[in-house]
């Protein structure tokens, strides 16, 4: 065509920029239902956080719940189990972090920064090298030598705080946010 | 028309790929440098909208399918489920909802403006007929689509379609047994049909691709009907359609942004809110809008399987167009008969889609709609099959213009230079 | 001789068999009924706050909607759809997550299984607990034919999507529920354990008269008529069909102002562009 005028140029060119700056924005808004449609819906976010009853689980054993399509671990400890958790030296472990979720991230991995209560120990159930489900370790079936947790994907040795000893995991069980509502009834997340 | 080609690579790596997959080359070709004649109008911009609700019905659909399950016990559900607890889901199924919709309509405009231009004569026959063959994959995929909700007018309207083949004679029972994988429409149904409906609009995809790649041999027709006779009668389609097309799209997807947010199920049956089930039948089965003319014709013939044959031959007919009409002349601006035979033929359409949409005993002003659906059939098939050939030969056209440039541009055509 | 034994009838068959004779005697009372016409009358012309491309939900009438569902037809219709944290979401009768909490917790549902598996106690009875907020809305009936068994073969329908589901929507629910009261025409006979209802085809409706002046106590102070109570409940069902209705009608205005703008700018580029072509 017949060359324009260079100022009907100039509004031509800045109407171009100007249509193809809403047509990218339109584009984005478009976009981002169709990203978000694939984020947990609703359903999944009402279930985000359960109550469970802990209250059938006997000292010295564990019970798996199911959070968020995964498994929990709800483990009440003995005495003795308590004491063995207690008595580690943090600075020596491969993770010295407690992973507590409703902790500071640099809270150090002793015991009491892992439980509310020294006798429960409530811990998310997946190996945190590749997402495996750790069998637990009770006197009648030892598991590992730590006498906690063994994941037999990979050979992740837990001890009995759910903190990673031996294996290629790289950090401890993680702790998830939980509180108690009454003595045996929590609530997870 | 499509002629040689004017793209030039200039930068090293446009150099490269266009010795070895030319794909810049053909974008500029096809999109960019496309000779286009120069008087289009807004009728031709819907060509474009067409492949915008392509697109659309294809995102949205890939999306949906992420979270619908094809299972006649969870289809109901899963579909409710979208519309309450998936982030935007009932923005996604509103749209592709409503989408089918808008995408018929359309396509309608778009082949009412193929017959009133005479698109279809030659040399753009298998344009026509191609769009023909889209024509019955969109009507295909439409049906599978509205299958899948499993409301009552889902699996009724699939009863209704699929029975359509036992009609035919000796073999049509095992027919419809073989496209429902049961003894009724079920579990086995929904899932082929979801399967379908799945597929088939990839298969549009590339027809399209095919409709498309047909149009740029001879390039565009145009409302004047006569031919490109020199570069002064087009214009490069970008910018000029480029930006045309973008605003009558946006124009379009105002309308269609209206139904999905105020209007949402406007097209819709309340019967389909019900959860299909296959002991009642609801008192009035009614296919989507974009279908009633041709229930009208199956509805206005007697006999079952003749209703069939004549429903099918309304489409198998369009595939004949091109070589009904006998006339010289292609646009229908230049033909004052046929002119007034096609508007007729466009109120037949609507009165048919009107017959197809009321109950079967309905009457107006005491003419049972039977009747009226009856005689606006036999003028949807003598349009075709006596107007076109007749008209074509005894009428005498107007005058057409020396060019295209010249009825566009006046005395400013062909300026000394 | 020995008889070969039938095969057996498959339920399915019986079932229908039941339904066609039931359609049947239903198709001959209406026959007998009224030799005219018993298509239901045309809906009365209630206005609701939710109509319109302004229109939202009355929170109010949501709330006191919710309480005519839960103390009058809750009893006999489910509402599958609705979970008790809908109560609580923005767009619907926003409940504080509090009241939300205290209402699903009035409800018993099933409970899991118990860690030996089991969902009934040693007596059978299924093990039940208080309702969370992602619990869905529990339903009156456990299938079907226990829904019909109480309701002499009538099935409640479930509600969820019961305003979109019918023609005439909010209106025509709003008249079914205020219709009872009108006097039947002379002759017409309305079957035993039916009831006259002319916005219901037939005329005649299995369902009882819901509402009754004062049959619920609104704790607004709101008087609580049947037109009130049907008002109130139609609102809140509709927006159980249609919970997303606020955030579609406002995302809409947004997009089409956008879209408006964006039209004027291509309009104007497409005005340049094509100024020297014609």
């Amino acid at each position: 065509m017949a060359a324009s005028h260079s100022d009907a140029g100039t509004r031509r060119d800045f109407l171009y920029v100007a249509s193809g700056a809403i047509g990218g924005v339109a584009a984005a808004a478009v976009a981002w239902p169709l990203v978000d449609q694939m984020n947990p819906s609703a359903a999944a976010l009402a279930l985000a956080s359960s109550e469970i009853d802990i209250g059938s689980v006997q000292p010295g054993q564990q019970i798996i719940y199911k959070w968020r399509g995964q498994p929990l671990f709800v483990r009440r400890r003995t005495p003795a189990e308590i004491a063995a958790a207690k008595d580690v030296d943090v600075k020596s472990l491969p993770d010295p972090l407690a992973r507590n979720r409703a902790k500071p991230d640099a809270t150090p991995a002793t015991d009491a920064e892992r439980t509310v209560k020294p006798e429960w120990l409530v811990l998310v159930g997946v190996c945190t090298h590749l997402g495996c489900t750790p069998s637990v370790s009770t006197p009648q079936i030892p598991e590992g030598q730590y006498g906690g947790w063994l994941c037999h994907c990979h050979g992740s040795d837990y001890d009995i705080s759910g903190r990673i000893r031996k294996g290629p995991a790289p950090e401890n069980l993680a702790v998830p946010p939980y509180s108690f509502l009454t003595d045996t009834r929590i609530k997870v997340g | 028309m499509s002629g040689p080609s004017t793209y030039n690579p200039t930068s090293g790596i446009e150099k490269w790929l266009d010795q070895r997959l030319p794909l810049p080359r053909l974008m500029h070709d096809t999109m960019s440098s496309f000779p286009t004649p120069r008087n289009l109008n807004i009728w031709y911009t819907f060509g474009g909208i067409l492949t915008f609700c392509l697109g659309v019905q294809i995102v949205t659909g890939i999306v949906l399918a992420m979270h619908y399950v094809a299972s006649a016990d969870l289809a109901f559900n899963s579909v409710e489920a979208i519309m309450r607890d998936v982030n935007y889901g009932w923005l996604i199924r509103y749209v592709h909802a409503n989408g089918a919709s808008m995408f018929f309509l359309a396509v309608y405009i778009h082949m009412f403006r193929g017959l009133y231009y005479g698109s279809y004569k030659a040399p753009r026959e298998l344009i026509w007929i191609i769009g023909v063959l889209i024509y019955l994959l969109m009507m295909m995929t439409a049906f599978f689509g509205y299958v899948l909700p499993w409301g009552q007018m889902s699996f009724w309207g699939a009863t209704v379609i699929t029975n359509l083949f036992s009609s035919i004679p000796v073999v049509g029972h095992d027919i419809a047994i073989w496209l429902w994988g049961d003894f009724a429409v079920g579990e086995a149904t929904l899932n082929r049909f979801f399967s379908l409906h799945y597929l088939l609009p990839f298969i549009i995809a590339a027809v399209v691709g095919l409709h498309i790649w047909a149009l740029h041999v001879p390039g565009n027709n145009n409302p004047l009907g006569i031919d490109v006779k020199s570069p002064q009668d087009t214009v490069p389609f970008h910018p000029y359609y480029t930006v045309k097309d973008a605003f009558y799209l946006i124009l379009f997807v105002i309308l269609f942004a209206g139904f999905v947010f105020f209007s949402p199920d406007f097209f819709g049956n309340p019967d389909n809110y019900i959860p299909a089930n296959p002991l009642v039948t609801p008192p009035d089965i009614v296919p989507e809008w974009y279908l009633l003319p041709f229930y009208a014709m199956l509805r206005s013939v007697p006999q079952k399987l003749l209703g069939v044959i004549v429903m099918g031959a309304a489409i198998v007919t369009l595939v004949f167009i091109p070589w009904l009409d006998t006339s010289r002349v292609r646009s229908c601006r230049f033909r004052p008969l046929m002119k007034q035979f096609f508007w007729a033929f466009v109120v037949v359409c609507v009165v048919l889609g009107y017959c197809g949409h009321q109950a079967v005993d309905a009457e107006v002003a005491g003419v049972p709609l039977v009747w009226v659906a009856r005689i606006a059939t036999l003028y949807y098939f003598a349009y075709f099959w006596l107007i076109m050939p007749i008209v074509g030969l005894i009428e005498t056209p107007k005058k057409l213009p020396a060019s295209i440039a010249q009825s566009v541009l006046g005395d400013k055509a062909a300026p000394a230079e | 001789m020995r008889l070969t034994p039938l095969s057996p009838v498959p339920p399915r068959v019986s079932r229908s068999l039941v339904l066609g004779i039931a359609a049947a005697l239903a198709l001959s009372t209406a026959a007998v009924a009224a030799e005219g016409s018993t298509k239901r009358h045309p809906p009365k012309a209630e206005e609701f706050s939710f109509e319109g491309p302004f229109g939202t939900y009355d929170r109010g009438a949501l709330q006191r909607g919710f309480q005519v569902y839960k103390e009058v037809c809750a009893a006999c219709h489910s509402l599958n759809l609705v979970a008790f944290r809908n109560l609580t979401q923005p767009g619907g009768p926003e409940f504080t997550e509090a009241q939300g909490r205290a209402l699903a917790a009035a409800v018993k549902v099933h409970a899991e299984p118990n860690d030996m598996g089991e969902t009934t106690d040693d007596k059978g009875e299924p093990l039940m607990r208080p309702a969370v907020l992602s619990d869905h809305f529990p339903a009156p009936y456990a299938n079907e034919n226990a829904a019909r068994a109480s309701n002499s073969g009538a099935l409640p329908p479930d509600l969820s999507l019961i305003v979109k589901a019918r023609m005439g929507g909010p209106q025509y629910l709003y008249s079914l529920l205020t219709g009872f009261h009108e006097k039947a025409p002379a002759g017409f006979k309305v079957a035993d354990g039916k009831y006259y209802n002319p916005y219901f085809d037939g005329w005649t409706i299995g369902m009882p008269p819901p509402l009754a002046n004062n049959g619920v106590t609104y704790s607004d102070g709101t008087k609580a008529t049947i037109e009130q109570q049907a008002h109130d409940v139609t609102t809140f069902l509709a927006w159980a069909a249609e919970p997303k209705m606020e955030d579609r009608k406002r995302m809409g205005f947004g997009v089409i102002i956008f879209l408006v703008a964006f039209a004027g700018v291509l309009f104007a580029a497409y005005r340049k562009v094509w100024k020297d072509a014609h």
